[in-house]
């Protein structure tokens, strides 16, 4: 099996299982755990985001 | 007198049980469950559906599994993380799989995606130490 994606799709992935398990073993009670898991998320996803910017930026 | 603000209050030590020997030791083998052992069901089914998912579609993207005999320092750093995911890197090298002839630019996600799934699975097995202990609800 050759999966072959793209550059965002593997960060987004990569962002969704490591904030899951950030999120259970980070905190203790439900709401926190879940609050941030979230949290991870969006700075996870927000990065891939100013990563790119940045990369176009330097790029140019 | 002591002064209060040198003096540290050292926290008394854990008594050794067999949960907090086993849910560590069995975290590290079968990810999540390490959790699920202490009854936390949906902690572990996360956990595990995570780190398996993570290390398959490792393996899927054509990632690299690294050996322990790598001779480069960065090959045993990626047998350090690889070797977390415990009886997922067991398997996967028994069939000998993970060969790692990166072909195309996101294989090298791929041997990540490995990686972290292992280092992942450290921090839940010591998760799963800090519940059996009573340190985390």
């Amino acid at each position: 099996m050759n999966l072959q994606l793209s550059h965002f799709s593997s960060a987004v992935l990569f962002a969704v299982f490591a904030s899951v398990v950030f999120g259970i073993t980070q905190r203790s009670t439900s709401r926190e755990q879940i609050r941030y898991g979230l949290y991870c998320f969006a700075m996870f996803v927000g990065g891939v985001f100013v990563a790119g910017w940045v990369m176009w930026m330097l790029r140019r | 007198m002591a002064n209060p603000s040198t003096t540290k209050e050292t926290a008394p030590p854990q008594p050794v049980t067999t949960m907090s020997v086993l849910a560590p030791a069995i975290g590290w083998l079968i990810p999540g469950a390490g959790h699920l052992i202490q009854k936390r069901w949906i902690r572990g089914l996360l956990i595990m559906g995570s780190i398996a998912i993570m290390f398959l579609l490792g393996l899927a993207m054509q990632g690299r599994v690294y050996r322990p005999n790598g001779g480069d320092i960065l090959d045993i750093l990626g047998f350090v993380g690889d070797v977390g995911a415990g009886g997922l890197y067991i398997v996967t090298r028994a069939l000998d799989l993970g060969q790692g002839a990166i072909a195309h630019a996101t294989a090298d996600y791929g041997t990540k995606y490995i990686i972290v799934a292992g280092l992942l699975n450290f921090i839940c097995a010591a998760d799963a130490y800090h519940i059996a202990i009573g340190k985390k609800p």
